[in-house]
């Protein structure tokens, strides 16, 4: 029976919890592409490049802030800058929405110049990142580091395993729990969420029913921006943050986007956390969980891991591969592309 | 400015900027940057096949490039005895495992009507087959990287020469191309684009990981080369001769005369790839292929097989690019996975194509030339400016050592301004498709 309890304990600190906070952030992520899919029909490229672009700006207030000994401890002094980083990250998307994308959307291009359009949105503030703060590994956490300590866990009570929860782990989970609650009540019952609905639904209709398309299109800037930044502060507050780690999270969140059901907001939630999960389960080694709940007999000589951790990235393609053979519009009905 | 006129214009241009940088800075720097020009082109052509002919969105090229790469270790590199002794005939059993599990799914697939029952056949014939894989690949690959792992640790390759090595890498390159066209031509536009990206990306991981295969991030570096060596060059006295009869030092001399060899081999295969382009694009194939491009439907309607000619095309052009990479591979005498990245191998080919005219092999040959020219001398260019622009701080002040430090990536800014300009003001590319009626 202890066993067990250990067993349970050890999966939880190695894949539940981990799984649950990695899962969260790419929920975010993949709201903003899939917002930004239903309002202006393309898939962003520059999705990954403007989390950096907003968790730079993050850093960079956080650092000052530290600097002249502001802060909220126990709390991260990220989530005082956070705001600033938002704003940064909305002015952006609506300059580049302004500057960019305005002309294709007025011309009434096909989806593939936006997605081409957008590439070059990514090469730009990929460089600009890059040119600010580095190509290099950034650290900005403080405040306190854990919620349960797998110490303190162990001595209350009593098990071999120990259970840990990181505080940027808690905090990640309790933020995307709220900013969910806020965007679906905003979507399902204020007026402009409506309208964003129905301008996703049928623009033609919604242009007759008096739906201002650039009102509706600012709105989606302003909440793709924010989610984005949001959850790239995150991100860099429970690993770090790498503009080309950044980068690379597009491959997962278009992943979690598509399995869900891309414009389809519940999709994106489910889909991240789906996607996190099949990570985080193929790649964990299981042995000392098998240790604790088979008999002794039969014991694990291997790793008893799937696959190693290097093709997390994989993972999460095979699935969207498989998805969208199988199913294209995603486990919620989304739109075929 | 006739239309006619766009294309040998802008070449002169270019080849003034190329003058520019060989007078001005060197020509053995103007050299190097021709030779990557020339690979460049040609990575340029294969995306232009899929893109500007059939309109396939293919976000895949870094993995085309790395797999032409790799298939030039594997061809010129001398086999390791120990190695393959080691593990090389349990490698090949799970090679065997490997086919003989995908024909048992698609057996299955084929066999049993669709519904719950064959859901699960086909899940307990994968679990089948992964298990028996593991069981011979993970002591096989265990064994080959113990093999030395500081210096070999992998199975070697074929030991043949490396100029065979290209055209086997377009090969290898066609062989996944077909593959993924098989799973992935099916999906509109933006799908594939994210399809390919991830596709990329995996074979990308493989490489870096399958230390038995070719090292991963080890790397594999002193390849055999077409072109002698400078060294040798240099202790020939003939050649240090000629080299002062015609007023060269005899370094520089056997520097130049190295790349220009590159050059020549490079030039040869992007004649010859030019040619077939050309041929293929004014056959009747190519027409169809752009009426295919144009309206899918109505082409559709004429009887034409989309989805064939799309396989084929995809096939190509990823065979050409597979080509450009193991000749990459080839000038830089190492194979190196790590420094494989997409936006330099992928999202730079593209703003090749868009910059240059997708449709329009000139286009692309001339955008190969002159987007790899900026991506190399925006460089120099951008630590300038940015000197430049701080000149009025101190020169200990942190945040202009900072800046300086980050100019560099400037050339990644400097490329989304000019395909954003590009595809504003000139979304036809320099040099454009031109209208047949």
């Amino acid at each position: 029976m202890e066993g067990l309890i250990n067993a349970i304990v050890l999966f939880s600190n190695f894949v539940l919890i981990p799984g649950m906070a990695y899962g969260s952030q790419l929920a975010l992520g993949a709201l903003g592409v899939t917002l930004i899919y239903s309002i202006l029909r393309f898939a962003n490229f520059a999705h990954g490049d403007l989390m950096a672009f907003g968790t730079m700006f993050v850093i960079l207030i956080t650092w000052w802030l530290q600097s002249i000994g502001v802060g909220i401890d126990p709390l991260p002094t990220a989530l005082l800058a956070l705001p600033f980083g938002m704003a940064a990250a909305i002015a952006i998307s609506l300059l580049s929405d302004r500057f960019v994308y305005r002309f294709y959307r007025r011309n009434k291009s096909p989806a593939v110049i936006f997605v081409i359009v957008s590439i070059g949105v990514m090469f730009l503030m990929n460089g600009l990142v890059r040119v600010i703060i580095g190509p290099n590994d950034r650290e900005f956490g403080d405040g306190a580091r854990f919620l349960i300590k797998a110490r303190e866990f162990k001595e209350a009570t009593g098990l071999n395993e120990g259970l840990a929860l990181k505080l940027s782990q808690g905090l990640t989970i309790a933020v995307t729990f709220v900013v969910v609650i806020a965007l679906f009540w905003f979507l399902q019952k204020s007026r402009t969420g409506k309208a964003m609905r129905a301008y996703s639904d049928n623009e033609d209709l919604a242009l007759l029913s008096g739906v201002s398309p650039d009102r509706v299109v600012i709105v989606a800037w302003v909440i793709a921006g924010s989610l984005a930044t949001i959850a790239g502060t995150l991100y860099g507050l429970d690993k770090s943050f790498k503009p080309f780690t950044y980068f690379q999270l597009l491959l997962p969140i278009f992943a979690a986007a598509i399995v869900g059901g891309i414009g389809h907001p519940v999709g994106a939630v489910v889909g991240g956390y789906v996607i996190a999960f099949s990570e985080v389960t193929v790649t964990y080694a299981y042995k000392k969980f098998l240790i604790y709940i088979v008999p002794e007999s039969w014991e694990p000589e291997s790793l008893v891991q799937l696959l190693s951790t290097e093709y997390k990235f994989a993972v999460s393609f095979v699935i969207l591969v498989v998805v969208l053979l199988v199913r294209p519009t995603g486990i919620f009905k989304g739109k075929v592309l | 400015m006739t239309s006619s006129m766009r294309g040998p214009i802008c070449f002169a241009i270019m080849a003034a900027l190329l003058m520019i940088v060989g007078f001005g800075q060197s020509w053995s720097v103007a050299l190097s940057i021709i030779n990557l020009c020339l690979i460049s082109s040609i990575m340029a052509l294969g995306l232009n096949m899929q893109w500007g002919y059939a309109g396939l969105f293919n976000v895949g090229v870094m993995g085309f490039a790395a797999l032409g790469g790799v298939a030039a270790v594997l061809v010129s590199m001398p086999p390791i005895q120990e190695a393959w002794t080691a593990g090389g005939w349990d490698m090949l059993w799970t090679l065997a495992m490997l086919i003989g599990t995908v024909l048992a799914v698609l057996g299955v697939r084929r066999l049993v009507p669709s519904g719950g029952l064959r859901i699960i056949l086909t899940l307990v014939v994968l679990l089948c087959g992964y298990g028996l894989i593991r069981v011979f690949f993970d002591p096989a690959a265990d064994a080959i990287e113990d093999v030395n792992p500081a210096k070999t640790g992998y199975l070697g390759g074929l030991g043949l020469p490396i100029l065979l090595a290209w055209p086997v890498g377009g090969l290898v390159a066609a062989g996944a191309a077909w593959l993924i066209a098989k799973i992935a031509l099916g999906l509109r536009a933006d799908y594939l684009a994210i399809a390919t990206l991830g596709i990329a990306e995996i074979i990308l991981a493989v490489l870096k990981n399958e230390d038995w295969l070719a090292r991963g991030v080890k790397n594999v570096s002193g390849l055999e080369r077409p072109v002698p060596y400078e060294v040798e060059l240099q202790a020939s006295a003939q050649f240090e001769s000629r080299a002062h009869a015609i007023g060269m030092e005899t370094v520089e001399a056997s520097t130049i005369l190295v790349k220009l060899c590159y050059a020549g081999l490079f030039l040869a295969v992007l004649v010859v790839i030019m040619v077939l382009a050309q041929k293929a694009l004014h056959s009747p194939w190519g027409r169809m292929m752009r009426a295919i491009r144009d309206n899918e439907v109505s082409a559709e309607a004429m009887g034409k097989n989309v989805t064939r000619r799309h396989l084929e095309i995809f096939v190509i052009g990823g065979a050409v690019m597979g080509v450009a990479g193991a000749m990459l591979t080839t000038l830089d005498g190492q194979f190196t996975p790590g420094t494989y990245q997409p936006l330099r191998f992928t999202f730079l080919i593209w703003v090749m194509v868009i910059v240059g005219g997708s449709g329009n092999n000139w286009g692309a040959v001339l955008g190969g030339f002159f987007i790899w020219f900026i991506w190399i001398e925006a460089e120099p260019a951008g630590l300038w400016l940015m000197d430049f622009i701080t000149s009025g701080l101190s020169p200990e002040s942190a945040l202009r050592a900072h800046l300086l430090q980050g100019a560099a990536y400037m050339r990644l800014c400097v490329m989304g301004l000019i395909l954003l300009l590009a595809l504003r003001f000139a979304p036809r590319g320099l040099i454009p498709e031109p209208v047949r009626r």
